[in-house]
């Protein structure tokens, strides 16, 4: 079993609920505000749970999530508010950091249930990735040509293909499997437009070697799950899912990774700042990546995946050209991923939606079941600062 | 013709990497170093992640330097760049100034010229009132 230097000790909280509003191309949700969205999802996770939305006590996000506590606090109904929180930085880097949020403060007896939450209406709050904010690292990017984070994505991949070994094979073959997986998903924004290798491989240039199809969709969308103590959580409906571990960080000179002034650790510039939390966290669940049964590894450019693999140690970073193409990430491969179609084919919230997805799989209630799915593990956005990962376990009540 | 529209984004320096711009307003390619143990960093920030100073130096960049990385954008992010593509974005670094790389251009090269780790010198080109962007070309011939 890999060791890493322990930090901690493994959590001790539960995610009891998932819900989720509809999701839909940008700008196709006009019925509903993103507020609204936000709302829905967290009453359909409390609906999920079997609880009321006034058990709710807290609300955690990242990403700069527009939609305050207060708001949420008030839509839902919660008469006492006892956390609220957020987790700096983009690029879906705090998915996770979000959950450990909430675990620390259910932990610590701060508050009892809260809702960790994502709110993504690029049709309402204007496209992402389409410009960044002044300051050195602006300037130091954009007067480039450098604006988007594909364009960042694919200095990072060309890099990773001289360094490893990589291929335009290892980012189709990321693409096709979660395509793929769309196809069972009524939710999938993806679903009935199959893609083999020619269809990727026909899709346009967007920045070299990144294509159409390795950007994740532009998306409507909101997505919640609700973290408990295991008191609360025993009462609930669902198979309690537990929250084995759960770390958000990174390392030094990361500055905004890929999404900055791509001046990170020269000898794993086209890493994903996860070498360290990835250690510790699989030290903290005393579990091995071997031992993970099905991941959900963030998705927004299929590089982020390559990334993610090397980094939390499923193979080498030398080894994911091969190991990708081996099937091992397809359904009945070694490491199943993203089987709901993840941010490539289902709906782009920054991740959330491989949260709930995760946790369905490890209730035995996803669409693509994985047989006997008992360990889970998610990455958050890795590449930038900070990260963030966690590992889940189905436990029979 | 410009590389890129002179109609891009510019640089709006403020406190911390003012020295970078006011050096390439002229032509000079600068780089931030510690006033203390002399580690250079980029882009410009206020301490130095090794000894924790605030005080900072400029030192003049090597005239060539070396292709890390780059990608060759077909799809325009910005209304400015839309008779500009397809265009490179290019990361260059300088093997004797510890770990820093410089996102940039390469102006002259057909994609099939670009390759990891080759030789690459300024092509500064003005980008507005006043203010010149660090581009690069390949060196090419005999060294």
């Amino acid at each position: 079993m890999r060791r890493g230097r322990s930090v901690g000790r493994a959590s001790r909280a539960f995610i009891v609920g998932v819900g989720e509003s509809a999701y839909t191309k940008w700008g196709a949700m006009t019925g509903q505000s993103e507020l609204g969205m936000a709302l829905e999802s967290v009453a359909a996770a409390a609906r999920d749970a079997g609880i009321a939305t006034t058990d709710i006590d807290g609300f955690a996000s990242y990403s700069n999530d527009a939609n305050l506590p207060a708001q949420m606090q008030f839509g839902l109904g919660v008469p006492i508010l006892r956390h609220a929180s957020m987790v700096w930085g983009g690029g879906g880097g705090g998915l996770l950091g979000a959950v450990a949020h909430a675990v620390a403060a259910v932990e610590a007896g701060h508050a009892n249930c809260i809702a960790v939450f994502r709110a993504l209406a690029q049709g309402q709050r204007g496209r992402l990735g389409q410009g960044g904010k002044p300051g050195p690292t602006f300037n130091a990017t954009a007067p480039f040509g450098l604006l988007i984070p594909a364009q960042q994505a694919a200095l990072m991949m060309r890099r990773h293909f001289h360094d490893h070994g990589t291929s335009p094979d290892t980012l189709a073959e990321i693409a096709i499997v979660c395509r793929e997986n769309a196809q069972a998903n009524p939710r999938a924004l993806m679903r009935g437009r199959q893609m083999d290798r020619a269809a990727y491989f026909d899709s346009r240039m967007i920045s070299d070697p990144l294509r159409l199809f390795d950007c994740c969709l532009e998306s409507d969308a909101a997505a919640a799950v609700l973290v408990t103590s295991p008191d609360r959580a025993k009462d609930l409906r669902a198979v309690p899912v537990e929250i084995l571990a759960v770390g958000v960080g990174g390392g030094q000179a990361w500055g905004m990774g890929f999404l900055g002034g791509h001046n990170m650790p020269v000898d794993r510039y086209s890493h994903g700042n996860a070498n360290e939390l990835g250690a510790e966290l699989f030290a903290r669940a005393g579990i091995a990546p071997d031992d993970v049964d099905v991941a959900q590894l963030y998705d927004a450019f299929t590089p982020m995946v390559v990334q993610a693999l090397g980094d939390y140690g499923f193979c080498a970073h030398d080894e994911v050209g091969r190991f990708v193409a081996s099937g091992a990430l397809r359904r009945g491969g070694s490491l199943p991923i993203n089987t709901s179609g993840g941010s490539l084919s289902e709906a782009y919230v920054h991740g959330m939606n491989l949260l709930i997805e995760l946790v369905r799989q490890l209730r035995g209630e996803a669409l693509n079941q994985v047989e006997h799915a008992q360990l889970g593990f998610i990455a958050g956005g890795p590449g930038v600062a900070p990260t963030s990962a966690a590992v889940l376990a189905r436990r029979s009540s | 013709m410009n590389y890129l529209s002179t109609n891009m984004p510019a640089p709006v320096p403020d406190i911390d990497d003012a020295p970078f711009w006011e050096a390439a307003a002229r032509q000079r390619l600068v780089f931030q170093r510690c006033g203390s143990c002399k580690t250079h960093r980029h882009p410009p920030s206020p301490m130095c992640p090794i000894c924790q100073s605030t005080r900072s130096e400029w030192t003049e960049a090597p005239p060539r330097g070396q292709l890390f990385s780059y990608t060759v954008t077909h799809v325009a992010p910005h209304p400015e760049l839309r008779d500009r593509t397809p265009y490179v974005v290019a990361l260059v670094c300088f093997p004797t100034l510890d770990n820093v790389r410089i996102v940039t251009n390469i102006v002259d090269a057909a994609p099939e010229d670009l390759k990891i780790g080759v030789e690459v010198e300024l092509a500064w080109e003005p980008i507005g009132a006043e203010m010149w962007a660090p581009r690069f070309k390949i060196v090419r011939g005999p060294r």
